[in-house]
């Protein structure tokens, strides 16, 4: 599922990330934020009201703000799913998780 | 002998870099700007324990050596040695967050793989326990192959750590510098490694931010908790300011009564008492609103909300095409612009950046009230509305709102036309909530109050200066019929404006006020005093009562409402045209600005005028 679909409160893996739907700035601000395959993240918090499009959330230790439009394009995959695809592929992701 | 050593504090935002160049540096700082760009330089003095003395530069805060905006771009310039003017770094600190070590050594591997010598602050170590996060400094020492100092930065003990180690590590020569090898991803995963074998033990990131970002971000507390900030901050900068501006104006008042009694009746007794005493006067009685302001700023800042704030706002940012962080600036406007434009520096996108610099006028700034509060007790009556709300209040309070709503519309305007393109986009770290210290607090607000007296007051000085003299020559001859003010230079040039006003109701006298205007808003309650000819000279108390009086009579209802609609979107002064040239480096916007900010005060004042006259008011 896509990161602003993740449900508040529930730790996700990303499983991956459409830079082409992404700014080349904005995408290489996300690399240096730690967003890569693999990283850990978890939705915060929804701008609701005012907050519109924006979402809060948590990538390794880091705390970031971004909008829905960014999040559309990374897909995050939870606990369950995630160790169903490790077992099929291997790759440096599994080095991370660790 | 070579001049003396410079070392370059460098790090990722929100590392604690400014609070540690604080400690190490004090007040010998120097603020300036680096050439050819809008970047702040900041340098500071650092003596050794050895009595040797070393220069601090703070450079601006990045995420990696690949800049993606002006400031970011500066740091990577001065580090590889090629900014204009700079000379290249002796030795580098890097400045690291303990509690966020996977991104923040991804930027220390870069900078060390550059060949200089290099040491590792550790900061904000406490935050990093308090968080239930416990590192090996030695550890990561090994790992990294430089000296890794834990720091806080205001405990003396890795302060005094961290000055031992400079004086060892400076007299090593420099080596060349290397371009940083190894990909992106390949120096992250290098990070991540050892950044993994330093942490001793950890707990769930972030207890005591998380906790309160369950109400500060929540949809409706959080907005509920800014809204309420926002009260008081008002509130504040209004009640707090009320005596210190007294006790200004009435040391203006004395130093003005001193010289007029010691001079005898002349050019240089009024060039100094109605030139140089009412320019520096316009400057100063700013000063308190001003400093109250920021200092509500800068704890919003320090202690990490202002990024909330920023988040709450976005939404209601992006409707018009710009972004959550435009939300800081625009707040400093409400004091003053010029501060304001200044601060959109942190604004990446150009385009962004360019339209909340031409908006940031139109917010309320504290210029405008002494016209506001002149007008609307003139011609509002003290009356309530119920619940406690007085029609004088809530007048005032609407002004501010069309103020903000001009604001809005004229951004999506311009989005769509003059600064179409780029995108508003909203991507920032929200770093974990801390207490500022009072060093760092007073230290900024001492560091603004300086740049805005220089930079606005010299302007504004100036300019009182000049308009006095266009007010007071040429001097009508004795027996005149004619008043002074229609014979001098000022009222020629209304005169030939007036015809152009009237159409939306203003009069002569409203014509000769708006000219001095524009050296500081506030100049158009004196002016029109003296267009009235009033003669309470250093009573601003009774002026103003008398002008209150001599306005109910003389303006009608129509015309006073239509006076605060041109002051809504009143063309800015010339500090903040001044500023916004120097931001933009150039005329065409500046000169965008007034003309679009003309035409937005003439239409509503035209309109409120003919509104109120078709409603009989």
């Amino acid at each position: 599922m896509r990161l602003d679909e993740l449900p508040q409160g529930s730790p996700a893996w990303v499983d991956r990330i459409d830079w082409a739907a992404i700014s080349p700035s904005e995408g290489q601000r996300l690399r240096e934020f730690g967003m890569c395959e693999g990283a850990s993240v978890e939705l915060l918090h929804r701008g609701g009201l005012f907050g519109g499009g924006a979402i809060a959330c948590r990538i390794g230790r880091m705390t970031i703000a971004m909008r829905s439009g960014h999040a559309a394009a990374i897909q995050v995959a939870t606990s369950v799913a995630k160790q169903a695809t490790s077992l099929t592929s291997s790759g440096p992701e599994g080095a991370l998780l660790t | 002998m070579s001049a003396q050593p410079l070392i370059a504090l460098v790090g990722n935002p929100n590392a604690g870099k400014s609070a540690l160049f604080n400690a190490l540096t004090g007040a010998r700082q120097k603020l300036g700007n680096y050439p050819g760009v809008t970047v702040e330089r900041k340098t500071g003095r650092l003596t050794l324990d050895d009595g040797a003395i070393v220069d601090v530069m703070d450079l601006p805060g990045t995420y990696s050596l690949d800049p993606n905006s002006p400031d970011e771009e500066v740091t990577r310039n001065v580090i590889m040695g090629r900014q204009q003017g700079e000379r290249m770094p002796d030795a580098l600190v890097v400045v690291v967050d303990a509690a966020n070590l996977d991104n923040h050594l991804r930027f220390a591997l870069e900078l060390i793989a550059l060949g200089l010598p290099t040491i590792v602050a550790l900061n904000m170590v406490d935050l990093a326990t308090r968080d239930g996060l416990e590192l090996d400094a030695a550890r990561l020492a090994d790992d990294l192959g430089v000296p890794v100092i834990p720091t806080v930065a205001v405990r003396k003990r890795g302060l005094d750590h961290l000055r031992g180690e400079l004086a060892v590590l400076l007299p090593a020569a420099a080596r060349p510098v290397r371009v940083p090898r190894g990909d992106f991803a390949a120096i992250q995963r290098e990070a991540h490694r050892i950044a993994r074998r330093a942490i001793v033990s950890e707990s769930p990131s972030r207890r005591l931010t998380g906790a309160i970002d369950k109400v500060a971000l929540h949809p409706v507390l959080g907005l509920i908790v800014l809204l309420g900030l926002l009260f008081v901050m008002f509130q504040a900068v209004f009640s707090w300011s009320e005596i210190p501006i007294a006790m200004i104006e009435g040391a203006l008042s004395a130093f003005e009564n001193a010289v007029s009694a010691a001079l005898p009746d002349s050019v240089l007794r009024d060039f100094l008492v109605q030139g140089v005493i009412a320019g520096v006067g316009a400057v100063i009685v700013f000063l308190p609103q001003i400093l109250i302001l920021f200092f509500f700023i800068l704890m919003l800042e320090g202690t990490g909300y202002m990024v909330r704030a920023a988040f709450l706002m976005d939404g209601m940012m992006a409707r018009v095409g710009l972004s959550g962080r435009a939300f800081i600036p625009l707040l400093s406007s409400f004091a003053c612009a010029v501060p304001g434009i200044m601060a959109t520096r942190t604004i990446a996108d150009p385009k962004d950046r360019l339209t909340t610099i031409l908006i940031a006028p139109l917010m309320t700034c504290s210029a405008r009230l002494p016209v506001y509060t002149l007008i609307i007790a003139a011609f509002i009556p003290a009356r309530s509305v119920g619940y406690g709300v007085g029609l004088q209040g809530l007048v005032l309070f609407t002004l501010y709102v069309a103020g903000i709503g001009g604001a809005f519309v004229a951004a999506l305007a311009l989005r769509r036309s003059v600064t179409r393109g780029g995108g508003g986009g909203f991507l920032m770290e929200l770093p974990k909530y801390q207490m500022p210290l009072v060093r760092d607090i007073a230290l900024g607000l001492w560091q603004r109050a300086v740049i805005f007296l220089k930079r606005a007051g010299t302007i504004i000085f100036v300019t009182t200066v000049i308009l006095w003299l266009l007010l007071s020559y040429p001097k009508a001859p004795e027996g005149s019929a004619i008043s002074p003010i229609d014979y001098s230079a000022a009222g020629r040039i209304a005169g030939v404006i007036t015809p152009v006003l009237e159409p939306i109701g203003f009069n002569r006298e409203i014509a000769v006020a708006l000219i001095p205007a524009i050296a500081a808003r506030e100049v158009a309650v004196s002016a029109l005093a003296t267009a009235y000819s009033i003669e309470d000279k250093g009573n601003e108390a009774r002026t103003e009562q008398n002008l209150t009086s001599r306005l109910a009579g003389r303006w009608s209802l129509p015309t006073a409402l239509a006076f605060l609609a041109w002051f809504v979107f009143a063309p800015q002064c010339i500090s903040t045209i001044a500023v916004t040239r120097r931001e933009t480096n150039g005329w065409k916007w500046p000169a965008f600005m007034v003309a679009y900010l003309v035409a937005m005060a003439y239409v509503a004042a035209g309109v409120t005028f003919w509104t109120a006259t078709a409603l009989g008011l």
